[in-house]
């Protein structure tokens, strides 16, 4: 690891004056949460901070479910939520989500704040042996493009960056219209989780609309009766303990055996956490055969552009969505 | 007795009693950076760090870059808990925080202050060993002995999460934990064994 100097303060507030910024590799002080992530990035020389400024103890880590919604204290961990019994019930695709990601021990460690900032797993940013990416050396091109691609997004990609966003748990939110609490020293503000992640355009090293000295502390979901009828179907290359290569998550208002409403968001294809407001449309007023299932998914294509080895993730995404509908219909 | 009267059955002992055999620990998947070396040059101000391990308090000045793993293996020389990839993704270096399994390598040492730590030498009790170490003795649950350590805290772990009701169930939990020799079916087996046992949940 390149030296850094390590802070532990005392409270929030003192952790906010480092001014530190998540998701910008060129950031001089960044934050530590669990670790899972920062640590491997430390490793391998991806991230190299000045200063490392841990929120250990400073952030809520409660679960809160009220009339609103769901509030999941920044600090909570990826284990502590999937395993709380009032998700498992009324937001099912969330723990979902949560269980089908990384190993046990890493979700005992893990929080949800670092979750939604996780890096990518493109491998040409996790190797500081590749000159070129954008997104760690802004500038210096993208190996991914014309290189190996097969793990790479084929949905709001730019010829600088076609690297996938890696959370999980982001598409389950972002499914169900998630919203992200950040605090600096002058306030608070939220931020729909939607317009959270930036795409990547002409500046990949720009991952979030987080500003210097800002924190995540809490993630709302708001009330939804939709959300007890939902799904993660995770498609991935060995049965545990892998991200995905193409995800779904799906939440659905069913009247009898028409779909009232669809809320669909996709893992693994998209730049950022991708909801496909299209495939929604197409859904409601609908039923559950597969031939209408199909004629819907279909549309979450649109825009799609393959580089090669990817190409085969737009037919997959589109048979994700229609499993996901399915299960998640047949749920009581 | 001199060392090669050893038995294998006595080795099996010593390796799920302390992970001992290989406590050289990079004898495996060791990574080595080229980076490494360069930054030796540039140490950071050392830290002042009380890690409360399997019991006992210890008070380390630590270089901040130390992880967890590092510290206990490096400075306290509880060599047990092994470094396989260094990067979350094997395993080998499992222990318990607050008794809850994590990887050791993912967690620098200064931010576990006030956290209990157990690692494979805080297992047994004295020189009994607790029921999942027995088991994997009893189950010839390993080859090589270098996951070992790991496969041991995170069954303990799933052992008491309540994670260890069928084989598939046991796959599924134990899924962060790699055996390059290919030893999961005694493994699963000696998790299922330990489970059924009445003080299966003792110790860690
Ligand atoms: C072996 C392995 C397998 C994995 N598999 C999966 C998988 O299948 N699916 C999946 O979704 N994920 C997976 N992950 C990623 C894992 O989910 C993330 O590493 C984890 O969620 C990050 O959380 P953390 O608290 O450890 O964050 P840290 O590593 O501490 O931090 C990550 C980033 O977030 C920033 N940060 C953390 N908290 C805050 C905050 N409150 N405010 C502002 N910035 C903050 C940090 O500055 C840093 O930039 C895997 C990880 C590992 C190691
Ligand atoms: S896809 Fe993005 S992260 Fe990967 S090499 Fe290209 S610029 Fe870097
Ligand atoms: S050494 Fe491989 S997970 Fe820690
Ligand atoms: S026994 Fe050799 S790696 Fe598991």
């Amino acid at each position: 690891m390149h030296p850094f100097t390590l802070e532990r303060p005392r409270d929030l507030p003192a952790a906010l004056a480092f001014g530190a910024q998540a998701g910008r590799n060129d950031a001089p002080a960044e934050y530590i949460a669990g670790g899972t992530d920062m640590v491997q990035l430390l490793q391998e020389y991806v991230r190299r901070p000045d200063r490392l400024i841990s929120l250990a103890g400073l952030l809520d880590n409660r679960v809160e479910i009220g009339p609103q919604g769901l509030r999941l204290g920044a600090a909570a961990t990826m284990a502590d939520v999937a395993a709380h019994p009032r998700i498992i019930e009324q937001f099912p695709v969330i723990s979902e989500a949560l269980l089908n990601s990384a190993s046990p021990q890493v979700r005992n460690q893990a929080t949800m704040g670092g979750n939604l900032l996780q890096r990518t797993r493109c491998p040409y940013f996790r190797d500081v042996g590749y000159a070129a990416c954008n997104k760690r050396a802004p500038g210096s091109g993208c190996a991914a493009v014309g290189g190996e691609n097969r793990w790479h997004a084929v949905l709001g990609t730019s010829e600088h960056c076609i690297a996938a966003n890696p959370s999980d748990l982001a598409v389950a939110l972002v499914a169900l219209g998630a919203s992200v609490e950040v605090r600096r020293a002058g306030g608070d503000r939220t931020v729909p989780l939607a317009e959270f992640h930036r795409l990547p355009g002409d500046a990949p090293h720009l991952e979030t609309v987080l500003e210097p000295g800002e924190v995540i502390t809490a993630i709302t979901v708001p009330a939804s009766p939709m959300a007890r009828r939902s799904h993660y179907l995770k498609v991935r290359d060995r049965a545990s303990f892998e991200f995905a290569v193409v995800s779904a998550a799906v939440a659905l208002d069913m009247d009898g055996g028409t779909i009232r409403q669809a809320r669909v968001a996709l893992g693994g294809v998209g730049t950022k956490p991708w909801r496909v407001p299209r495939v929604e449309a197409a859904l409601a007023g609908g039923g559950l055969d597969p031939a209408a299932l199909r004629r819907a998914a279909a549309l979450a294509a649109d825009g799609a552009q393959g580089r090669g080895h990817n190409d085969f993730k737009i037919e997959l995404m589109q048979r994700a969505i229609v499993r996901a509908v399915e299960i998640a219909g047949a749920r009581a | 007795m001199s060392s090669d009267e050893i038995t294998r059955r006595e080795v099996l002992v010593l390796t799920a009693a302390t992970g001992g055999l290989l406590a050289g620990g990079q004898l495996m998947w060791g990574p080595v950076s080229p980076a490494a070396a360069q930054d030796a040059a540039s140490t950071p101000t050392p830290l002042e760090v009380m890690l409360r391990i399997n019991g006992k308090e210890h008070r380390l000045t630590l270089d901040p870059r130390t992880t967890l793993l590092d510290a206990v293996r490096e400075h306290l020389h509880l060599t047990g808990s092994k470094k396989g990839c260094g990067l979350g993704q094997c395993g080998a270096c499992t222990v318990l925080m607050d008794g809850k399994r994590v990887k050791s390598c993912l967690s620098l040492a200064a931010l576990m202050e006030g956290r209990e730590i157990t690692t494979i030498e805080g297992l047994a009790q004295g020189e009994v060993l607790h029921p999942l170490q027995a088991a994997f003795i009893e189950r010839d649950a390993f080859q090589c002995g270098y996951c070992t350590s790991g496969q041991i805290m995170a069954g303990v772990a799933c052992i008491n999460e309540g994670h260890a009701g069928s084989p598939e169930e046991i796959r599924e939990w134990m899924s962060g934990n790699l055996c390059r020799c290919g030893a999961y079916d005694h493994i699963v087996a000696a998790i299922q064994d330990a489970a059924a046992a009445p003080s299966a949940t003792q110790g860690g």
